[in-house]
């Protein structure tokens, strides 16, 4: 494989020379696959989700392989996150006693997706996992999953579907309408809504990435010299507020799981 | 050009919106192993040590209540004792003060009778070799007399009971002039 296929755009283009600058667009998400496993073509981004599952083990397998009641920096660190995700989110919405159930899932999911969208500014790999909708969309459907079930689990047939349709009587003539409308809202927009959120804001944030970085290399002669360093100066940025969106996209996805678990297992009112 | 961007020319990407079927199942496999290792395995563990700290905790803080009061509970002791241990040496004091004070009394009073009694016993002595001298001396001045009274009038007195008589008039009369020149040298002074 050459340098060339390896990077997201031409090297050998630069303004004034008669090329046209090469946007970054749906190519940068498409890759070549790198090997075959048993039929299955891998591709990067599959290698960086095999690579996530490795790092998370890793991380708490290290952390808290040996859990000690007096805890090393690593174990404080894993702690620390540890916490975070059980108070700072599942233990808020769901409350101690319910909430505790869920707390392993919510762990694994918040890290599993937050060093998925971490690859986006890891030198060599820079390329968000997330931003490929499949990886997104396999995590909302499960968390899809788990909603339906714990749904008509706690509620039976007839009282979860009720619950999904925010069926109440009190809503008098426009009762068919909520229901028609809440069921769409729920059943079918909402784990799109969810994966898409997550998958939007990683594919655009890599956009942006790439954006600067192509046009710092590409505005490099002449005097376009001063504005590549002026998008160079951009791609830093980005950078940094890429590091901060991955956290918060994280975060944001595991809440949104958290509330939907919330939500079947609330009382219908 | 890249084979990619040949690809998007000729208007062949897939929409991003459709995921493919192999990235789903590696995302859902991937995500599996994950959330096994962690829930079954490691998150446990940490729970149960996180348990153990907070038992810790809790039984460190209950051990130095507990540690606290034994320590206000002996200082209070120790204070009780303290005190205690003063006024024992207070009264142990005042007790040796007194002892030494009636001692001295008691020696005082000792030391005074046996003043008393060497005194009497001087008294009674000098009394006694008064009377044994005087009587000697009697009885030497009787015969002296005597002798010389025989000598001197020839004739021998040889009834002693009546030369003691004689004798004994004789000297109780000059006892008495003696005593009498004694109060008179008395008065004059």
């Amino acid at each position: 494989m050459s340098a060339n296929e390896m990077l997201a755009f031409e090297t050998n283009c630069h303004i004034f020379d008669g090329c046209g600058f090469p946007a970054p667009g749906l190519n940068s998400f498409l890759f070549e696959p790198l090997f075959t496993v048993g039929g299955i073509e891998f591709n990067k981004p599959m290698l960086l989700a095999v690579l996530t599952t490795v790092i998370v083990i890793g991380f708490f397998w290290a952390a808290f392989g040996r859990a000690k009641v007096v805890p090393g920096k690593l174990q404080m660190v894993g702690e620390a996150g540890y916490d975070f995700v059980r108070r700072g989110i599942v233990y808020d919405s769901l409350g101690k006693k319910e909430g505790e159930k869920y707390v392993p899932f919510m762990v694994s999911l918040f890290f599993f997706v937050w060093i998925m969208n971490l690859w986006s500014i890891i030198p060599v790999a820079q390329f968000p996992v997330t931003s490929i909708i499949a990886f997104p969309a396999a995590l909302a459907l499960i968390v899809y999953v788990l909603w339906m079930y714990l749904t008509f689990k706690k509620h039976g047939f007839v009282g979860g579907l009720k619950n999904i349709t925010g069926y109440d009587k009190s809503l008098g003539p426009i009762l068919p309408l909520a229901v028609v409308l809440e069921f769409f809202s729920n059943v079918i927009i909402r784990p799109f809504t969810h994966a898409v959120r997550l998958f939007a804001n990683m594919f655009a944030g890599h956009l942006l990435i790439l954006m600067f970085t192509i046009a710092s290399w590409y505005l490099l002669n002449g005097i376009g010299i001063a504005y590549a360093g002026v998008s160079f100066v951009m791609t830093v940025v980005m950078t940094a507020f890429e590091l901060f969106i991955q956290a918060v996209q994280a975060y944001v996805f595991v809440l949104l799981a958290t509330n939907y678990v919330q939500g079947a297992l609330a009382e219908h009112h | 050009m890249n084979p990619l961007a040949v690809l998007a020319s000729e208007g062949e990407l897939e929409n991003p919106l459709l995921p493919p079927l192999p990235e789903l199942v590696i995302g859902l496999i991937a995500f599996a192993i994950v959330f096994i290792f962690l829930g079954k395995k490691l998150l446990p563990k940490i729970n149960q040590t996180l348990d153990e700290r907070r038992e810790a905790i809790e039984g460190g803080m209950e051990k130095a209540e507990a540690a606290q009061a034994e320590a206000q509970q002996v200082l209070e002791d120790y204070r009780a004792q303290l005190a205690d241990a003063r006024h024992e040496a207070a009264r142990m004091r005042q007790e040796a003060q007194e002892q030494g004070a009636s001692m001295i009394a008691e020696m005082r009073s000792e030391g005074e009778r046996q003043r008393e009694e060497i005194i009497a016993a001087g008294h009674a002595q000098i009394e006694a070799d008064r009377k044994a001298a005087s009587a000697s001396l009697r009885q030497d001045v009787g015969k002296l007399a005597g002798d010389l009274a025989g000598r001197i009038v020839g004739e021998s007195l040889a009834d002693a009971a009546r030369q003691s008589r004689t004798i004994d008039r004789f000297l109780d009369d000059l006892e008495a002039k003696a005593a009498a020149g004694a109060t008179k040298a008395e008065a004059n002074r």
